[in-house]
C-alpha cells in the first residue's frame, strides 16, 4: 500500500545538508503539493474548451445542468474519495444506489406505508450492506476489490430479481400518489429558485456532503486515522490506531452516500428501473482519481473529488451542447482520466523532491 | 560458552528494574524461538539485545512489546508479574515500541503522525476537533527539544531521512510517557552519520530516565551506547554482560560468532589451495590467500 513514498526522497544525498531542509517552501510550492491541484488545472482546461467548443455553454440554464450533473456524481464521489483515502474500494456503489432506491419505493408500495417509513427502511438495509462489505473486508483481510466485485455481482443479481418477484416487472410501480412524496421529493428531488436561477436540491446535499468530508478529514482524529489507514495501516495499528473500526465506518460513508443518491434517483422519477446503476462505481472511482486521490491510499482530498465530479459534468453536458455525438464521451472520459492521472502524478513528484 | 558474570544476584521480585525477564521462551508450533533468555531494563540505562538474523532478537521483542505472548518463564513489569497479550496492553505499561520499518505514515505531515493514534482534541459534541495549534506547536518543540529543527512540520514525513523519521518515532515515545523504549534495530539500514545521530536520541531518552532495549546486530553501536548486553544465539543467550566486564573486541568477537568463528579462521588458514585455482599441493601461502 505504502510502496513509493518511504525510501525514494530520502536519499542519502539530504543527509549532511540539515539546513537545506529548514528553507520554507514558497507558497507556490505549497500550492503545488495540494492533491486538488492536478484536478483544477484539468477542469479550467474543460471549462476554457467548451467555452469556445459550445456556443450556449456560457449561459447559466447550461451551467446550472452542468451542476447538476456534476451533483448526482459528487455525492457519491466524496464517500468514495474518503474510502480510496483509506486505502479501500468500492465496486458496489453503482449498483447500491439502485438498490437503495428499490427498497425504498418497493417497502413503501407493499406495505401502503407513509414513503418516509420506506426511506429509511432503505437506510438501515444500505447501511448493512456497507456494514457487510466493511466487516468482511477487515475479518478476511482479502483485497477490496474481490468483496465488493462480489457484493456489486449479487447486489445486481437481488435488484433484478426481487424486483421481478415483487412487482412482476423490471421497474418498481410508481408511488407518486403516496403519502409523504411531495415531502420526500422536496428533500431529495426538488429545484430551488434563488433570484431566478433554478438549483437542483443535489447540488446544496453535495457541498454539504464536501464540505463534512472536508471538515472530517482535515480537523478530526477520525480523519487523521483514516489517512493512516490508507497510508500505511500497520505503522497505524502499531501506534494505536483502531484501522478495522476506521474502514468500516468509512464503507458506512459510502452506503450513506448510496442512499441519498437513491433517494435522489426513486423521487426524481417516482420510478426505479432496476438494472440500472452498472458501471457507476467506476464514474465515482474515476471523479476521486482525477481529483487527486492516490488509487493506493493514504492521499488525496474531499474537494478534490467534487472537481473531479464538475469535470465529469462538464464533459458529459458540453459534448451535448457543442452538438457532436454523446459516443465520444467516453473517450474524452477516458483521455481525461489518463492526463489528470499523470498531471498529479508528475505534480506529487515535483512538489516531493523539492520539498 | 559463557558463564552470566552477573549471575542474578538481584533476581528478586523488586530488583528496580522496569522490565525483567527471567528464563522466558517462546514456541511458535515446534520452532523454538526463544528459550530461558533472561534481561532486565533499568531507568536510565540502555540494555543492548545483540544477536545474528535468526537469533530470536525479533521474537524477544513480540513478546516485550505484547505483539505475541510469551510460553513459559516470567516477565515483570516494574517488579509484578505481568502477561501482554496485546500492544496497547504494553503501551498502557508504559512500554513503547519503534519498529525500523513501520515507525510512520510516510505521506502524512510530520504534525499528524507525531500525534498518531493519541490526537488530542478540543471543542465539544459534533465540532470536537484535533487541537491543530497545539499538535503543530507541540511536534516542532518536542522535535526541537530532540535536536531536529523544522521549521515546516507541514511537509510529508516521508521526505525526512530515515534517521530523522526513526527520531520522530523516538520522540513521540518519549513525549507520550513511555517509561521503556523498545527500539528495533534503529541503525539497521542507516548510513555511519544518520546512525549517530540516531544513537544521540537513544542516548538523550536515557538521560530523560527512561529504560532503553536497543535491538542491533551492530556491536559497535551497541558498545557506544549500552550499559547491558544480553547476545542471543539461535534462539538461545549467549551471553549476558555489564559494560565493566566486556571490551569491545570481546563483544565483537562473542558477536560474530566467538569461538565458531575462531574455528572457521583455522579451517580457512590450513586448507590447501585446490589444484584447478592454480595452487599446488606443496605451495606456500599465496599472498593474500588462505
Amino acid at each position: 500500500m505504502s510502496a513509493p513514498a518511504p525510501a525514494t526522497p530520502s536519499g542519502p544525498a539530504d543527509g549532511p545538508a540539515a539546513d537545506e531542509r529548514l528553507i520554507t517552501r514558497s507558497p507556490l510550492k505549497k500550492l503545488l503539493g495540494r492533491p486538488e491541484l492536478g484536478a483544477v488545472v484539468g477542469a479550467v482546461a474543460v471549462f476554457l474548451f467548451f467555452t469556445f467548443a459550445a456556443d450556449s455553454f456560457l449561459q447559466l440554464s447550461s451551467l446550472t445542468t452542468v451542476l447538476y450533473a456534476a451533483s448526482t456524481i459528487g455525492i457519491m464521489a466524496v464517500p468514495v474519495a474518503l474510502l480510496m483515502i483509506g486505502g479501500e474500494f468500492d465496486l458496489s456503489t453503482g449498483v447500491a444506489v439502485t438498490s437503495s432506491a428499490l427498497i425504498s419505493s418497493m417497502f413503501s408500495y407493499q406495505m401502503t406505508a407513509n414513503v418516509w417509513v420506506g426511506v429509511g427502511v432503505s437506510l438501515l438495509l444500505t447501511l448493512a450492506v456497507g456494514l457487510f462489505n466493511g466487516v468482511l473486508l477487515t475479518r478476511t483481510r482479502l483485497p477490496s476489490f474481490i468483496i465488493t466485485l462480489g457484493t456489486f455481482l449479487m447486489l445486481t443479481g437481488l435488484n433484478l430479481g426481487l424486483t421481478k418477484l415483487i412487482s412482476g416487472t423490471v421497474s418498481t410501480k410508481s408511488i407518486a400518489d403516496m403519502e409523504g412524496f411531495d415531502s420526500a421529493r422536496a428533500v431529495f428531488a426538488s429545484t430551488l429558485t434563488v433570484g431566478g436561477v433554478h438549483i437542483k436540491i443535489t447540488v446544496l446535499w453535495w457541498i454539504a456532503l464536501v464540505a463534512v468530508a472536508t471538515w472530517i478529514l482535515l480537523r478530526t482524529r477520525y480523519g487523521n486515522w483514516i489517512f493512516a489507514a490508507g497510508g500505511d495501516a500497520d505503522a497505524a495499528r502499531a501506534v494505536g490506531v483502531p484501522v478495522r473500526a476506521t474502514k468500516i465506518g468509512l464503507y458506512l460513508g459510502v452506503a450513506l452516500g448510496a442512499w441519498i443518491s437513491g433517494q435522489h434517483l426513486l423521487f426524481s422519477f417516482d420510478v426505479v428501473q432496476s438494472g440500472e446503476g452498472v458501471g457507476n462505481e467506476l464514474i465515482y472511482i474515476i471523479a476521486a482519481v482525477i481529483g487527486g486521490c492516490l488509487i493506493t491510499g493514504g492521499y488525496g482530498s474531499a474537494i478534490g473529488s467534487a472537481i473531479g465530479a464538475l469535470i465529469f459534468g462538464m464533459t458529459s453536458k458540453g459534448i451535448v451542447y457543442a452538438e457532436w455525438n454523446p459516443d465520444w464521451f467516453k473517450f474524452f472520459l477516458g483521455a481525461m482520466l489518463l492526463l489528470a492521472t499523470l498531471l498529479n502524478h508528475w505534480v506529487r513528484k515535483r512538489a516531493e523532491e523539492t520539498a | 560458552m559463557n558463564a552470566h558474570p552477573e549471575a542474578t544476584p538481584e533476581a528478586g521480585a523488586d530488583s528496580g528494574a522496569l522490565v525483567e525477564l527471567a528464563d522466558v521462551s517462546k514456541y511458535y508450533g515446534n520452532v523454538r524461538a526463544l528459550e530461558d533468555v533472561s534481561l532486565e531494563v533499568h531507568p536510565g540505562e540502555i540494555t543492548c539485545v545483540l544477536g545474528d538474523n535468526g537469533a530470536g532478537k525479533s521474537t524477544l521483542i513480540k513478546i516485550i512489546a505484547g505483539l505475541h505472548p510469551h510460553d513459559t518463564g516470567t516477565l515483570r513489569i516494574a517488579g509484578e508479574e505481568t502477561y501482554l497479550s496485546s500492544p496497547r496492553q504494553a503501551l498502557d505499561r508504559g512500554i513503547a515500541t519503534v519498529y525500523q520499518d513501520l515507525a510512520v505514515v510516510p505521506l502524512m505531515p510530520v504534525w499528524r503522525n507525531f500525534f498518531l493514534g493519541s490526537e488530542p482534541t478540543t471543542g465539544k459534541g459534533p465540532f470536537r476537533r484535533m487541537d491543530v495549534r497545539f499538535m503543530r506547536e507541540t511536534a516542532r518543540a518536542e522535535l526541537a527539544r530532540m535536536g531536529i529543527d523544522l521549521r515546516d512540520v507541514d511537509q510529508p514525513i516521508g521526505t525526512l531521512s530515515g534517521g530523522e523519521r526513526q527520531c520522530v518515532a523516538i520522540a513521540r515515545a518519549v513525549y507520550f510517557g513511555a517509561q521503556v523504549l523498545v527500539l528495533d534495530e534503529p541503525t539497521a539500514a542507516l548510513g555511519v552519520k544518520q546512525s549517530g545521530v540516531v544513537l544521540k536520541y537513544v542516548a538523550a531518552a536515557r538521560d530523560a530516565g527512561l529504560g532503553v532495549v536497543l535491538i542491533t546486530h551492530n556491536p559497535h553501536h551497541a558498545y557506544l551506547v549500552g550499559d547491558r548486553f544480553v547476545l542471543l544465539k539461535r534462539g538461545a543467550m549467549a551471553g549476558s554482560h555489564l559494560k565493566g566486564d566486556i571490551d569491545l573486541d570481546e563483544l565483537t568477537r562473542q558477536m560474530a560468532g566467538g569461538s565458531d568463528l575462531d574455528e572457521l579462521g583455522e579451517a580457512l588458514e590450513r586448507a590447501p589451495v585446490p589444484d584447478h585455482l592454480g595452487g599446488g599441493a606443496a605451495r606456500g601461502p599465496e599472498p593474500g590467500g588462505r
